[in-house]
């Protein structure tokens, strides 16, 4: 069957690519347009490890279809960072230490930037729930909240 | 080369402080590369036919519709892989684990791969191969596999430190016995002996980052290996072995890591990979699902254990005896070994003795888990501990006070213990807020320690001064939470220059020589050595060059806070160079400077970690929530506490996933059922607290700096802590791990149940429950 072509906005950038009817928007993200940052562990939605921002909205892109992407703007973890400036979120999780092995925190980050636009001042206990989709198997996820609150603080005071 | 720890009281500059990571900006912007993020010109993808069998024997597999299929470059079997392993039967089970031969040892062994243009075709292709298996009984529980009338899985294995030596196959590989004294004495002078028997059930090491490599072998049998693994001088010794190709040919590369916990440390996709290549004539690249991780990987092993100690009541052991019976899936090594070494290793026992039985059953070959066997076996030791304390009124910190190995005891295992910290963290642990604040309805309090070997071995190091002054130390682990900044640290110490100056590499294995497996809890402290000797080696270098530029004897020279100084007033006199000084005349003064160091290093300090835990527990669903955790633990010196504190926290947690949750739940029809996250539940972050953290430093004597490995320790205590935490809270003592709902509401319905008889009794009959 002939591939689909699928025109979309990631990171600000107008893309254009071509994928099969299955491929995921993980997929398509990763093989057709070599952005690396989301990673697969799980391709059923459980992880968290392939978040992305789908029209302002947080998703697992294994959960995706890459046609689906058609017409909309996508963000990604590259596209977290403002050129050589990291965005706090990424200062943070360096300071606190927040990240062992590294495979999660893009998706942590894309979805605690998620959180941070809707809540800007959340709890501990929100931010626990709002990260409850990202699996974190090295750090406990002591350090990742930590980082997460004083990355708000520091938003808020910007 | 003596590692005596001299310099374990000396004040440090930047050990101990908490620079950024070197590789953090790569990943926090996802620019990081790990094992599936690889591509490479030309490249075909690989799949893997599994058994859906636990236990078959393949009488034929035809793969002609599948090579027929277009986009199908190769499909490789066992008849692809001739066995190379020439008596070494260790060989020979890796090479069937990595490829099914006669048999189908568990639900997800592969029996065949393919290499395809697209994946979708390689799965596609998979459909099309057709296996002829004939269905053989199974055993997936390790006591069924024990009784006698169990399917035998290899008719090769007789059990082992048996006599007589039996001549009947057997899924008992070995007995293990360790210990010294007589138990039976001991047990007669106790006033207190309590005996019981617990079950564990295997759980999975739960990295995300699922298995993933990238293969190419050509034609002369030159090759190269990009993957995630703990130890790509492991993945490229073993493929040459199982391939029969010179080692030298083969060049691995490792990827950034994205997880591991033990279950790294083996080879799955690479050997099949590199064949697929050879096959196909283009390179191949293989990632596994999460479901064939859960299938196919090595879990730890199940367990099924009886523990007995005897306590008199002044809270002296008198002695301890255990019998622990481990299945480590379908080839032989279920770890019971250091499971049985370690159970008793926190305390200073007369009498004790523990045997320890090695078993195969139909599931997928064991793979290390953190500390493996160490958190099955104290889990058991631990819960009687506890109820030994409760029974004779004592404190359970200070029972284990009174009991703790210290430095000169003599261990269950053998050895006599050098400098320890395990009563350092006891009395940390006693002192700390949390032992005595104030308890909730249905919450209740429980504490435990852990016993981690640690393990140091081969490590090959390299270090260049550059023109500019700057520093690049190679090193051939791949760092798996942080270690390249800790050999920056430790490199910056040494010379006494900027930690910002020192950058860290992961060589190939072509440019390093051998360095042994991220395993153990080794890397800070054997790689630690190695970086520290090699900053010292190039210091020598750097002191001839400054005598060179002084005209004095190279002798006459000392290296002080980054610059090299006459050693004395006999020396002469002249202003301090600097390293960048000296570094920038390198070639006028001879050439390039740089430091080498290889070592195998023994005295990696043992490590030895105290927990506390609350729970709450709900009396209508039998849920478990901890609501307060502390860990204290002796690092020895912590080279960058976060990081330190990041192993305690995280091994914590990933004990509390599986004292709580974890489970492989196989069918009747030996199938894994859940093999996926969602049912098998590793914890989230709503799932638990903010971990607090003690650090404890009693400096190892075989450490330059008094390192200890910090890794793997705090995954011993939790089960036992956690488990003791319910004890406290319900009066009911779990014994089967994970204490899930369904297992913990049964408990304690059974305990009210009974309280309710006896209370009908009590009141003769006049009160219903």
């Amino acid at each position: 069957m002939a591939k689909h072509h699928v025109s979309a906005t990631v990171n600000g950038d107008a893309v254009e690519f071509l994928c099969e009817s299955e491929q995921t928007l993980l997929d398509c993200l990763r093989d057709e347009l070599d952005l690396t940052g989301a990673k697969e562990g799980c391709s059923s939605g459980d992880c968290g490890a392939c978040s992305v921002m789908v029209d302002g909205r947080l998703v697992c892109s294994c959960l995706v279809l890459g046609v689906e992407a058609s017409g909309k703007s996508i963000e990604t973890i590259e596209g977290l960072s403002d050129g050589e400036k990291l965005h706090p979120l990424q200062q943070k999780f360096l300071e606190h230490a927040a990240l062992q092995c590294g495979i999660c925190t893009p998706g942590f980050l894309v979805a605690s930037k998620a959180l941070l636009e809707k809540h800007p001042n959340p709890t501990e206990t929100e931010i626990r729930y709002w990260l409850a989709g990202n699996l974190c198997r090295c750090t406990g996820y002591d350090k990742i909240i930590r980082a997460v609150i004083d990355a708000a603080a520091e938003m808020r005071g910007a | 080369m003596p590692q005596d720890g001299s310099a374990a009281g000396r004040q440090f500059k930047i050990v101990g402080t908490r620079p950024l990571r070197p590789d953090g900006i790569d990943k926090v912007t996802g620019k990081a590369r790990f094992g599936a993020d690889m591509s490479v010109p030309g490249m075909l993808y690989g799949c893997v036919l599994r058994s859906p069998h636990a236990h078959a024997r393949i009488n034929r597999i035809d793969a002609a519709r599948a090579l027929a299929l277009d986009g199908v470059k190769a499909v490789l079997t066992s008849a692809d892989l001739p066995d190379y392993s020439n008596g070494d039967q260790g060989l020979h089970d890796v090479l069937e684990n990595v490829m099914a031969r006669r048999k189908a040892y568990y639900d997800g062994h592969p029996v065949a791969a393919v290499a395809a243009v697209s994946p979708a075709i390689a799965r596609e292709a998979l459909r099309l191969i057709s296996v002829a298996y004939e269905v053989l009984p199974h055993v997936t529980d390790v006591e069924a596999a024990m009784a006698p009338d169990a399917p035998i899985l290899h008719d090769h294995i007789f059990t082992e430190g048996v006599q007589p030596k039996s001549d009947k196959p057997s899924n008992i590989v070995a007995r293990h016995q360790f210990g010294h004294g007589d138990p039976a004495k001991g047990f007669e002078a106790a006033d207190v002996v309590i005996e019981r028997t617990f079950r564990t059930e295997a759980a999975h090491q739960g990295y995300i980052e699922p298995h993933a490599c990238v293969a190419d072998l050509r034609a002369d049998g030159s090759g190269d290996i990009w993957c995630c693994t703990q130890g790509h001088y492991m993945v490229r010794t073993m493929c040459a072995s199982l391939l029969g190709l010179d080692i030298s040919r083969l060049r691995v590369t490792a990827s950034e890591i994205g997880g591991g916990f033990g279950g790294k440390t083996v080879v799955f996709l690479e050997p099949l990979a590199l064949a697929l290549s050879r096959k196909a004539g283009r390179p191949v690249k293989m990632v596994m699902s999460r479901e064939e991780v859960f299938r196919a990987s090595g879990p730890t092993a199940s367990s099924s254990m009886r523990v007995k100690i005897g306590v008199k009541k002044n809270g002296r052991i008198t002695a301890g005896d255990a019998e622990l019976k481990f299945q480590g899936g379908a080839f032989p090594g279920s770890l019971v070994d250091m499971g049985a070494m370690a159970a008793f290793a926190c305390y200073e026992l007369e009498n004790v003795r523990v045997v320890g039985y090695d078993v195969v059953c139909n599931r997928p070959k064991l793979a290390a888990y953190r500390a493996p066997s160490a958190p099955i076996a104290a889990f058991a030791v631990e819960s009687v501990i506890d109820e030994l304390a409760v029974r004779i009124g004592m404190d359970p910190l200070d029972l284990r006070l009174k009991n703790a190995a210290k430095e000169g005891t003599k261990s269950p295992y053998g050895p006599t213990y050098k400098r320890i910290g395990l009563v350092e963290t006891i009395e940390a642990a006693r002192k700390h807020p949390h032992y005595t604040a104030k308890l909730g309805k249905n919450q209740g309090r429980g504490v435990a320690s852990g016993f981690w070997f640690n393990f140091g071995g081969n490590t090959s190091t390299s270090l260049s001064i550059n023109a500019d002054g700057t520093v690049v130390v190679a090193y051939g682990n791949p760092d798996i939470g942080g270690s390249r900044a800790s050999m920056c640290m430790m490199v910056a110490e040494e010379l006494g220059v900027p930690y910002d100056s020192v950058r860290a590499i992961i060589a190939d294995t072509s440019s390093l020589g051998h360095n042994d497996i991220t395993d153990g809890s080794r890397v800070t402290f054997s790689a630690g050595i190695g970086v520290i000797n090699s900053a010292r080696n190039a210091i020598k270098v750097l002191c001839a060059r400054a005598a060179a530029m002084w005209d004095i004897p190279g002798d006459a020279v000392t290296w002080e806070k980054g610059s090299a100084k006459p050693a004395g007033a006999n020396a002469g006199k002249f202003e301090p160079l600097s390293l960048k000084e000296i570094a920038a005349q390198f070639s006028s003064t001879g050439w390039p400077i740089s430091g080498h160091f290889e070592y195998n290093a023994d005295g990696a300090g043992v490590s030895f970690g105290t927990h506390i835990c609350d729970v709450e527990v709900d009396p209508e669903t039998g849920a478990v929530r901890v609501v307060r955790y502390t860990v204290v633990q002796d690092a020895g010196k912590a080279v960058h506490p976060s990081y330190v504190e990041g192993q305690m926290q995280g091994g914590a947690v990933q004990g509390i996933g599986w004292a709580l949750n974890e489970e492989y739940v196989y069918g009747a029809d030996g199938r894994l059922e859940n093999p996926g996250f969602l049912d098998y539940r590793i914890p989230v972050a709503s799932d638990v607290p903010m971990i607090d953290t003690v650090i404890v430093e009693t400096p190892n004597p075989g450490h330059p700096y008094g390192v200890r490995g910090v890794g793997e320790t705090p995954i011993v205590p939790p089960l036992a802590t956690v488990a003791n935490a319910i004890a406290a809270a319900t009066g009911t003592r779990l014994n089967h791990v994970p204490m899930s709902p369904p297992r913990v509401l049964r408990a304690v319905l059974e305990q009210s149940k009974a309280k309710g008889e006896a209370l009908e009794v009590a009141a003769g009959g006049q009160v219903r429950n």
